[in-house]
């Protein structure tokens, strides 16, 4: 037994799984927290992308022990307790962003992050933060409107 | 006879996998109004029976005076629409007690937002709020076979079933009001969800569906509602689901929580079309968390607690394999095939007259949607439950029965939502696979496929060299050819069901040759026309890719029409226009030019390319701003102009015009996929270098054109090549280059110019 105590949006559950099982089958296939997507397993397109201790990280290439002792967020933890939603989450309503919606959970993530480290994101900015997340429908010009919206709305 | 039917319901509105059965045999009184329309000559009670919708609509369609080009009078979505005629009306609406208009949606959602322009359709006829409307896809039906997410038929196809049931079911509810008031229901208006009394008074669809569902005579208009009501369509709405989709509430196959379902997936062969010749299992279950390993046609299953355990069992396989068909094959292999084949042009020359020559080379493009290819699967006995996001759900679920051996009356095919298709989705592999891998391990699995198996494993847009020929004498355009040869496009999935699945599978030629030939056309005044389609079966999957044969057809045509105005010095957007006579077409060009500011000076380097596009019943333009200083050029800004008829939605028609610009970008600036010995180099978004953000336009500005038609025309596959030959013109208009092989660039190659140029 190597138990670890897994802490996703609040709740904690204690996990059988050895020191380098990927964060992201834990929380999909054992736990049963769906939002962050499998796309490719390997860290590059980015529909997995969550929050570790309020920092954007990759579920599908980060071990289960370097999560113990820190708060993971994911999309369904982003909202308030009382549903009112992130204003992240707000902007891509307002904007309509999401089509086929796969990659959203981790463009969201994503774009919490930038905003979070810059609260005025210029068009390089949103380049450079957002190029690591594959939308495959191609919502970027409405995914780069909602990052403007919603650092407005924070600021 | 009647075929709106008042029956029980418990049904609760959003519930997944709710029997079918018990609401289509109960003809009980009942406590909603429900439209379950069933027969085949089903008309929901209200119009004239439709007694030969086929030849009827043929009728209409055809005009007295010859065919200039096949897809100008009947195109593809127009036989897959009369295709389903007989079995249109087949659809279920409910109002249920507590105000919801419930509609089980006979098509695949991937992201176009058919849902959300299904439910304006149905708010707007039947009167209620589009936020009391709930969509389910509805499950594969053996009673509505031809249902075909396809072609950008899905507005056109459900436009007039929609609004006639739901006319149908808005008289019975003003009926019932007039009755409970004791008013004139001529009076009366349905309107937010509730019937509305000229002195103010209300009842909610909810309050009357009860007594609506049992009505015997309805004393009022069933008609259509005029356009000039409509409150709903034709205003852009936001997708009904995007509350769902940003909180991660929205589920896909594999986010499903089918009892007992464990991950799955199969060590596949590293050649396309290779097989198992033997195995060795025993490392892989001593594996921990693995479950059970089974051989099935397309490898070897291995069944885990986890996904990440399936994969450590699958990678403890010892597998031999043999070869694919393809072992000893290449690229270059396939494209010398096909720039032998033998195509006749028309002779060049001529007196007096110009001929401009161009050959473009395509290479294989894989889908690549986000969600990876998956299903699950519960096979028993004596029945089978899947789960499977496909585009044709009734082939799907006859293959799964052939698969496993059961009547087809035995399986159940559910559809989830799915993460893009791109036209993947015709097809149905998982499906069968998950299916016989349940069969064979006697659990429920949920198969995924890997990201590097999507690409490997997965279809493709076939390989083509498209060859036009343009004639011109003087400023007039005399004759117009184009050829194309293509690796053969696997059309096997018919109209969606089995007869014309098998006339696709067994007679490839002349189901490709119809395809072609109602998909492609020229819309200039450019003499006489024709184009015609070769292709050589070669055996890469392969699947329609965000349009039949158009992507490549039209993308070449438009970049010849640069070339032809380039000869001629005339203004491409001038020639255009002097070369068109629809005012449609003509309408979309300018307003794109308008927006643009077209002919304004650029930058050293920077450019601006136009095309338009014809097909569908719809046209549009885009106008591309391409910058090509960076290394690969970037496209920074787009103008679209786009007229379908009747935008449903225009913000979600937007959305298709927009999405498209990434499509075009990867794949005339970015990628293709390269055969190596029988196996396909890429493999995940780390090879197959898809547009990212830092790749694509800073703003893409789409004005819909006001109502034209009237009716709606398709749009999910209109914009792409439009938008790739935009790209193209802007390039050639930036450098000087003339392009033929696409992608221009492949940025994972360093000295791609050389290697194939």
């Amino acid at each position: 037994m190597n138990v670890q105590p897994v802490t996703v949006n609040g709740t904690t559950t204690d996990v059988d799984a050895p020191d380098d099982f990927p964060s992201l089958y834990l929380m999909r296939d054992v736990i049963g927290v769906t939002g962050p997507k499998y796309g490719c397993g390997v860290g590059i397109c980015g529909a997995c992308t969550s929050h570790l201790d309020g920092e954007a990280f990759r579920p599908c290439v980060t071990p289960v022990s370097d999560t113990v002792g820190k708060q993971i967020t994911t999309i369904e933890g982003l909202a308030s307790p009382d549903g009112t939603l992130h204003p992240v989450q707000q902007a891509w309503i307002d904007e309509d962003v999401a089509q086929c919606g796969f990659c959203q959970p981790g463009q969201i993530m994503a774009a919490v992050d930038l905003i979070a480290n810059n609260p005025d994101p210029s068009d390089a900015d949103i380049d450079q933060a957002m190029r690591n997340n594959v939308c495959r429908c191609g919502t970027y010009p409405r995914i780069r409107k909602a990052i403007k919206r919603a650092a407005a709305a924070m600021r | 006879m009647t075929t709106t039917e008042s029956q029980t319901s418990t049904h609760p509105s959003g519930t997944k996998g709710v029997s079918r059965r018990g609401f289509i045999g109960a003809l009980v009184v009942a406590p909603t109004l429900t439209a379950v329309v069933m027969s085949s000559d089903a008309h929901a009670g209200l119009l004239d029976p439709i007694t030969d919708p086929v030849a009827d609509t043929l009728g209409d369609l055809i005009p007295d005076l010859g065919l200039p080009e096949a897809a100008d009078i009947v195109d593809l979505g127009d036989l897959l629409i009369l295709s389903d005629a007989p079995f249109r009306y087949n659809m279920r609406i409910e109002v249920t007690p507590d105000n919801r208009v419930y509609f089980e949606l006979p098509r695949l959602e991937k992201g176009q937002g058919i849902s959300t322009a299904a439910a304006s359709i149905l708010a707007d006829e039947i009167g209620a709020r589009l936020a009391d409307v709930d969509v389910e896809l509805s499950d594969a039906r053996l009673d509505r076979p031809f249902t075909v997410t396809g072609s950008s038929s899905n507005v056109r196809a459900l436009w007039e079933p929609i609004r006639t049931v739901a006319a149908g079911l808005r008289a019975r509810l003003v009926t019932a009001a007039a009755n409970q008031w004791g008013a004139d229901p001529f009076s009366l208006v349905a309107r937010d969800t509730m019937v509305v009394h000229p002195d103010g008074r209300t009842l909610t669809f909810g309050e009357l569906t009860n007594a609506a569902s049992q009505i015997i005579q309805i004393t009022t208009n069933a008609a259509l509602r005029d356009p000039s009501d409509y409150t709903i369509i034709g205003r852009p709405q936001g997708r009904i689901d995007a509350r769902d989709i940003v909180t991660g509430q929205a589920e896909y196959a594999l986010d499903l929580q089918v009892p007992d379902a464990d991950p799955t997936v199969i060590a596949r062969a590293p050649d396309i079309g290779g097989t198992v010749a033997s195995f060795d299992a025993t490392a892989a279950l001593a594996m921990p968390g693995v479950i059970a390993v089974a051989q099935v046609s397309s490898g070897v299953a291995v069944v885990a607690r986890t996904y990440h355990e399936a994969f450590q069992g699958r990678d403890a396989l010892a597998i031999t394999w043999n070869p694919g068909p393809l072992a000893t094959t290449s690229d270059e292999d396939i494209r010398n095939t096909l720039r032998s084949a033998d195509v006749e042009l028309v002779p060049s020359g001529g007196l007096f007259t110009k001929t401009i020559d161009a050959t473009f080379e395509f290479p294989y493009v894989a889908h690549a949607p986000m969600e990876v290819m998956s299903a699950v699967a519960d096979v028993r006995s004596d029945s089978a439950e899947i789960w499977y996001g496909s585009q044709t759900p009734v082939i799907a679920l006859q293959a799964v029965a052939l698969a496993i051996g059961l009547p087809q009356s035995s399986v159940t095919l559910h559809v989830p939502r799915s993460g893009g298709a791109f036209g993947r989705r015709l097809f149905y592999e998982p499906a069968v696979e998950a299916a016989e891998i349940s069969k064979a391990v006697g659990q429920p699995v949920k198969l995924m496929w890997t990201r590097n198996d999507d690409t490997r494993h997965g279809r493709f847009r076939p390989m083509s060299i498209n060859r036009v020929r343009a004639r011109m004498v003087g400023r007039n355009v005399i004759t117009f050819d184009h050829r194309m040869t293509a690796a053969e496009l696997d059309l096997g999935h018919g109209f969606g069901e089995i007869l014309t699945a098998a006339a696709g599978q067994t007679l490839p030629a002349g189901f490709s040759q119809t395809a072609f030939h109602t998909t492609v056309s020229v819309p200039y005044d450019f003499g006489v026309v024709t184009q015609l389609l070769t292709e050589v079966p070669i055996p890469v999957p392969t699947s329609s890719w965000r349009s039949i044969y158009s992507g490549t057809v039209i993308t070449s045509n438009e970049i010849v029409v640069d070339r032809m105005a380039r000869r001629l010095r005339k203004d491409p957007v001038a020639f255009r226009r002097d070369k068109l006579s629809d005012e449609r077409p003509i309408a979309v060009l300018d307003r794109a030019a308008e927006m643009a500011d077209w002919g304004r000076s650029m930058p050293s380097g920077v450019a601006l390319g136009v095309a338009i596009h014809v097909e569908y019943r719809s046209t549009c333009a885009y106008v591309v701003e391409l910058d090509t200083n960076p290394e690969i050029p970037r496209v920074t800004n787009v103008w679209v102009a786009v007229d379908v008829g009747r935008a449903i939605n225009p913000k979600g028609l937007e959305a298709q015009m927009q999405g498209v610009v990434s499509d075009a970008i990867t794949t005339v600036l970015r990628v293709g996929n390269r055969l190596d010995d029988g196996r396909i180099r890429e493999g995940s978004y780390g090879d197959f270098l898809w547009a990212r953000m830092d790749h694509t336009p800073f703003d893409v500005q789409v004005d819909v054109m006001p109502p034209t038609t009237g009716e709606p025309g398709g749009a999910g596959e209109l914009g792409y090549p439009t938008c790739a030959a935009a790209i193209v013109n802007a390039y050639t208009q930036a450098t000087g280059q003339e392009p033929n092989r696409f992608p221009i660039f492949r940025p994972d190659i360093p000295d791609y110019s050389e290697v194939t140029g």
